[in-house]
């Protein structure tokens, strides 16, 4: 109906994803999370997954869209 | 368990998510024209968003928290509500039946109903619906705002009015394509907010063996992490049929095979996911008759891997509670903050070797039971050196023996989850309530507009005026959600609420659809009879019925016990299973008797023998629904024998 889902998905994933990193590098790994740096590696995942997203909402506007 | 200090990473993860909702709500305003616009979304949407939304919507509160919740309590027999009472339904609902909602352009399950019976038998299921949504919607906004209140410390009235005007907001604007929308926004968010929680739970708990082994040690002692009384074989927790198959002594859910199977997986599972207008409204808003019968199955691939993201929390929660890891245990229920003064002033008042009279002072005055000795560990410590009232109160609260199961999700993102992880989980909670919320009002608003409103008050009119009266009843559907919320703050697990009502409700309608679509014979009056009589049934069997060591009153028995079940969730499906017969027999009965008021031309399109058969054959091989469900159910059975 006129919206791309996957834009707003797209782009709000790669937002929190960066917001994310940033913790991520500011901070290093956490005693918390068994002392891995999950918000470094999870941000990288969801900035990826979003970018996935705006990749596929990017091309959505120039095929048809698929049942 | 203490509130948990949010860092400003998290707020700002909260508010992105909430600017995101609300903006979608926004952006999708200008095309809502008509009230089908609004209540129906027109029929547009492709099968994957609305798949992903069918399964969203249903992912509410209860998920995230209950399963979890139950989890803890009884292990991967849990997953029964997924393999057993989910999938099989879900896939009869996209291959057989979705042709008959969708092909006779229904706007809603009611609606079919009417077009297939009458309209009392309509008005019944619709009026039953409405108040089910409103009284589902209630407890999973009730669930948020305690868990807001318990995690972050927040205002429970604050949290609830706050987060209802954030739904509100963007259903009021954008209507259903809002809430199916933002439904498959929350969908990622709770599986991405949650996964790396469960990851890291598991890998804390050493991977899945060691955690079998520390099950093993819970079922054989259950009550040293205050789980069950009894005592069971080591797999009673990581075997989901065995201990089933054994009887209802030797599983901690107390339920026999035969009430799961028939109570659980056919009558309750078949009843919501193939009657309940939350889900198949998703479905009823693809875009073509192929979108509408697939929207189900692609629901029902992410729904059979559920149990990794909900059920295995509770599982890690129960493993780390038995070895004690980090000194974990499963979060106690909170004593209310105006019994503090009194149990604090008591353990000051005690004597040091505190005897049974001070403990049991003590524990009247916390109004909950505890723990002997962390109780005198807590009165010698003091004596020895005085400690500061804060100090006692959380030594209290700790000591308290009773679990409060639905805090133990929150427990583990609080044990894992740094600053920005923290933004993240607690936001994917947040999505879950919100998506069951909106879905639950969406649901609502449409039945109410058309299938009471139009129906039965005010017909005729024109449609800006029922667009009006769709708006206008969001707003009140909110509002009588949150005076369910108040109402449901009573009960402790909303998993087991839920599961009486919808019993009450949803196990007698699968008979009456059953023997609509597939029976021609079926008349109107044979329909409501039937419909009637099941939920009838319901209520007598809830008032003669019990479940082992509650009082009779609110949880049944009230006419007398003819009947103890050895547990609750037992009593439900047994109930659910005969109010479905109920209905059924009185259904048929009645049908004979009374003469059928639609001929076969009338019926076509909402029979299945009046009805002709969907040609699937010029669709390629992978995408034919029976196909994909064949397949799905195969999937699903292979996850049981690998459980088994």
């Amino acid at each position: 109906m006129g919206l791309d889902i996957r834009w707003p998905i797209g782009l709000m994933f790669s937002i929190i994803g960066v917001l994310l990193v940033i913790e991520g590098a500011r901070f290093g790994a956490s005693a918390q999370a068994l002392n891995i740096n999950i918000n470094l590696i999870w941000g990288v995942v969801l900035v990826v997954f979003g970018a996935l997203m705006l990749f596929g909402a990017i091309r959505g506007g120039k095929k048809p869209p698929t049942s | 368990m203490q509130p948990i200090h949010l860092a400003t990473v998290d707020y700002i993860i909260l508010l992105t998510y909430v600017a995101f909702v609300i903006g979608i709500g926004w952006a999708l305003a200008r095309y809502m024209k008509s009230s089908a616009d609004f209540l129906t979304s027109g029929r547009s949407i492709p099968a994957w968003v609305t798949g992903l939304a069918f399964i969203s919507a249903n992912l509410g509160a209860l998920e995230l928290v209950g399963m979890a919740a139950s989890g803890a309590k009884y292990g991967i027999a849990t997953s029964h509500f997924y393999w057993v009472g989910a999938v099989p339904a879900m896939v009869f609902l996209a291959v057989f039946m979705m042709p008959f909602y969708y092909g006779s352009k229904a706007r809603s399950v009611p609606e079919y109903l009417q077009m297939r019976f009458n309209k009392p038998v309509m008005g019944l299921n619709a009026v039953s619906f409405a108040v089910m949504t409103v009284f589902a919607s209630g407890i999973s906004m009730n669930a948020l705002a305690k868990l807001l209140h318990l995690l972050l410390g927040w205002n429970y009235d604050m949290a609830l009015w706050i987060c209802s005007a954030v739904v509100l907001i963007y259903v009021l604007k954008g209507g259903l394509t809002s809430a199916i929308y933002t439904e498959v926004l929350q969908f990622f968010m709770i599986v991405l907010g949650f996964a790396p929680v469960v990851w890291l739970g598991l890998k804390d708990v050493g991977g899945w063996s060691v955690l079998k082994g520390d099950l093993a040690g819970v079922a054989q002692n259950p009550s040293s992490i205050g789980v069950n009384g009894s005592t069971f074989s080591p797999d009673a927790w990581t075997s989901a049929w065995k201990p089933l198959v054994a009887g209802s002594a030797h599983n901690p859910m107390g339920v026999d095979w035969f009430a799961m199977v028939f109570g659980l997986g056919f009558v309750l599972a078949f009843g919501y996911w193939c009657t309940n207008f939350l889900v198949v409204q998703r479905a009823m808003a693809a875009k073509n008759m192929t979108a509408a019968r697939n929207t189900p199955i692609i629901a029902a691939i992410p729904k059979m891997f559920f149990p990794i993201l909900v059920i295995l929390p509770g599982m890690i929660a129960a493993g780390l509670a038995f070895t004690h890891k980090d000194n974990y245990r499963l979060p106690p229920v909170a004593i209310s903050a105006s019994a503090f003064p009194g149990a604090v002033a008591a353990v000051q008042a005690a004597s040091p070797q505190t005897t049974d009279a001070d403990f049991d002072t003590i524990s009247k005055a916390a109004g909950k039971s505890l723990d002997k000795s962390k109780v005198a560990a807590i009165v010698t410590d003091n004596s020895s050196k005085k400690l500061s009232d804060v100090e006692i109160a959380d030594r209290l609260q700790d000591a308290v023996t009773e679990n409060d199961y639905d805090s133990v999700i929150l427990s583990l993102v609080k044990k894992y989850c740094p600053a920005g992880l923290l933004g993240l989980a607690l936001t994917g909670l947040l999505a879950s309530f919100m998506s069951g919320m909106a879905g639950n009002v969406t649901a609502f608003n449409t039945v109410w507009t058309y299938n009471l409103y139009q129906a039965f008050f005010v017909p005729g009119k024109s449609d800006s005026h029922y667009f009006w009266m769709g708006r206008f009843i969001t707003v009140v559907g909110i509002l009588l959600s949150i005076a369910c919320a108040y109402f449901a703050s009573h009960y402790s697990n909303a998993m087991d609420v839920i599961q009486l009502v919808f019993g009450f409700v949803n196990a007698p309608v699968f008979a009456t659809f059953l023997l609509g679509m597939f029976w021609a014979r079926a008349t109107g009056i044979g329909a409501f009879v039937g419909l009637a009589g099941g939920i009838s049934t319901s209520i007598i069997f809830h008032s003669l019925t019990i479940a082992a060591g509650n009082v009779p009153g609110i949880k049944g028995g009230y006419l007398g016990v003819m009947q103890t079940f050895p547990s609750e969730m037992a009593q439900n499906f047994w109930l659910a299973s005969f109010a479905f017969l109920g209905c059924f027999i009185l259904t048929l009965v009645v049908s004979f008797l009374t003469k059928r008021t639609k001929t076969d031309e009338e019926l076509k399109g909402l029979v299945y023998s009046l009805t002709p058969k969907i040609k699937d054959q010029d669709q390629p091989f992978f995408k034919r629904p029976a196909v994909l469900g064949t397949v799905l159910i195969i999937v699903c059975i292979i996850l049981n024998v690998i459980f088994w």
